[in-house]
């Protein structure tokens, strides 16, 4: 009886999940499936084959898995390093990584395009230290780079936060048992952080998948990518109906990738992102 | 030893890779030249001309109070939620944390163009949809940092102040909430910050008129951003910077406090 008086509180909520997630979603099918005529097609979803959309689709898939990995082979030493540091207030170092998010995500990428033009901050000192300068703006390189910039604290953290719920006793266990720090590493550390692994592949691929801001400004109007183009039928050519349709492509192109992340690892529990 | 080297040397550098477009940000802030490439000298022009310029302070405005406004709701919601939640049995649990990580995982631009759409139907795009909308994608941020925290200690306590009489509010008030409270904070928090570096679901959900600083940057990126904009983020941003290192702070008093007694 208590219990069933608690779990009301969740009753809000529940209005509000019909309300603002399975409506909105409930709409947008419909969008997808209608002409603007208000009659059935499959036009919409299927115009993902278009070539220049099919184009931007594999673009996209190509470059969220660059990011995704860059952003895996950086933060994962990095997590080691900050859990070796053992702070004793981990609160710190989430601190760290989520300040400069309140500075607005565009005029930090702004800054970057500023740092990565030809004569621009970077290239001067590449150049005073004799090295030749690089030309990456207005490239899908300059797009992947800005991408692990905006999404590398989403992998930090749920790493660092699996890898900080690692009890020292198991390792030292380990290391009595005449265990290398090889085989630590591998049969110890890696299995337990799989799941912050997991989450934080997630939380990058998904973004990286669908941004379009990062692409608009340091790709300079070149790389075009599915969010681009969704977000150009929107916007500039009102075409609701087709936009509705690469969305629901889009959706469940991440529903997919997650399923198959999913199915990769034993633990269904999962960590939470902060 | 030359392993403490490198490390040093890595964390130095994912450091500089985090914050050196912020401090770019704030050296133009103080330049005394409209170029963004060339120094002019030292100025706090900008930081006076941002309090006049009326487009820029309306969009301030606009921005905190979406921000503050929509994590607050977000937090009562979200704590009300994870305590309805918890009590739950698994099947029930699973479904509800399933429903929670659709706004998370969906794909911002999915999220903004269905709400959208719902927004369009059946009323008028506006400041109030930009709430409903920053509401939305903040809830699963806070239940999913307060859920942890009520763990299966805290319900026991606070079945037992019941049948010794306690009513469920100061149950609640002085065993459940001790408990949740950092949670609830982190959550706000998250909350505050993810609303407050929204893009995508903000263009997508607001009125013709109306501008949070994220859009409003967008729609100069085209022209050129008026470095006023530099000024007011670097205000923001020592805030944010004292705000948290005064919490953090905070709990470490916390901490030793706890300790002694």
């Amino acid at each position: 009886m208590r219990k069933l008086k608690r779990q009301l509180c969740a009753g809000p909520y529940i209005v509000w999940i019909i309300g603002f997630t399975v409506l909105p979603i409930l709409m947008i099918l419909y969008y997808a499936f209608t002409t603007p005529e208000h009659r059935f097609t499959l036009e919409n979803v299927l115009s993902i084959a278009e070539p220049i959309h099919l184009k931007a689709l594999l673009l996209s898939v190509r470059l969220a898995l660059e990011c995704t990995v860059l952003c895996l082979l950086l933060s994962y030493p990095l997590a080691m390093i900050l859990n070796g540091l053992k702070i004793k207030r981990q609160s710190f170092i989430v601190f760290i990584f989520v300040l400069p998010m309140w500075m607005n995500f565009m005029l930090r990428i702004l800054a970057w395009q500023m740092l990565l033009s030809n004569n621009g901050i970077i290239n001067s000192i590449l150049q005073a230290l004799g090295f030749s300068g690089v030309s990456i703006l207005n490239t899908p390189a300059a797009v992947v780079f800005g991408m692990v910039y905006d999404f590398l604290p989403f992998m930090i953290l749920p790493i660092y936060n699996s890898l900080v719920r690692i009890r020292s006793d198991v390792i030292e266990a380990a290391k009595d048992l005449g265990a290398s720090n090889m085989i630590v590493f591998f049969r110890i550390i890696v299995p337990l952080t799989m799941s912050g692994v997991i989450s934080g592949v997630i939380m990058v691929f998904v973004p990286a998948l669908t941004s379009f801001v990062i692409s608009d400004l340091l790709g300079g109007g070149k790389v075009l990518l599915i969010g681009n183009v969704i977000e150009q039928s929107f916007m500039q050519g009102m075409n609701w109906n087709l936009g509705s349709g690469l969305s629901i492509v889009l959706m469940v192109f991440v529903i997919a990738s997650m399923a198959f992340m999913n199915s990769h690892t034993k633990e269904t529990e999962g960590t939470a992102v902060w | 030893m030359v392993k403490k080297g490198i490390q040093r040397i890595y964390l130095i550098f994912i450091f500089l890779f985090l914050y050196l477009p912020i401090a770019v940000l704030i050296v133009l802030s103080f330049n005394d030249s409209k170029s963004r490439v060339s120094w002019g000298g030292f100025t706090f022009d900008w930081y006076i001309r941002l309090f006049e310029s009326r487009s820029i302070m309306n969009a301030f405005y606009t921005t905190i109070f979406i921000t503050l406004t929509s994590a607050v709701i977000a937090t009562i919601l979200g704590t009300l939620a994870a305590i309805g939640i918890g009590a739950m049995r698994k099947k029930g649990k699973a479904v509800m944390l399933g429903a929670t990580n659709i706004p998370l995982l969906n794909a911002d631009i999915v999220t903004g163009i269905s709400l959208m759409l719902l927004f369009v139907r059946f009323t008028r795009l506006g400041m109030s949809t930009v709430l409903l909308a920053h509401i939305t994608f903040n809830i699963p941020y806070v239940i999913l940092n307060v859920l942890p925290k009520l763990n299966g200690l805290s319900q026991n306590t606070y079945e037992a102040a019941l049948d010794l009489g306690a009513t469920p509010l100061y149950a609640f008030y002085k065993i459940v909430w001790p408990d949740i409270r950092p949670g609830v904070f982190s959550g706000f928090l998250m909350a505050m910050t993810m609303s407050l570096d929204d893009f995508s679901i903000t263009y997508f959900t607001k009125g013709a008129g109306i501008h949070t600083l994220s859009t409003m940057i967008y729609t100069e990126l085209r022209k050129g951003i008026k470095p006023e904009m530099y000024a007011l983020s670097t205000i923001l941003f020592l805030i944010a910077l004292i705000l948290l290192l005064l919490m953090n702070y905070r709990s470490r008093e916390d901490q030793i406090n706890e300790r002694r007694t």
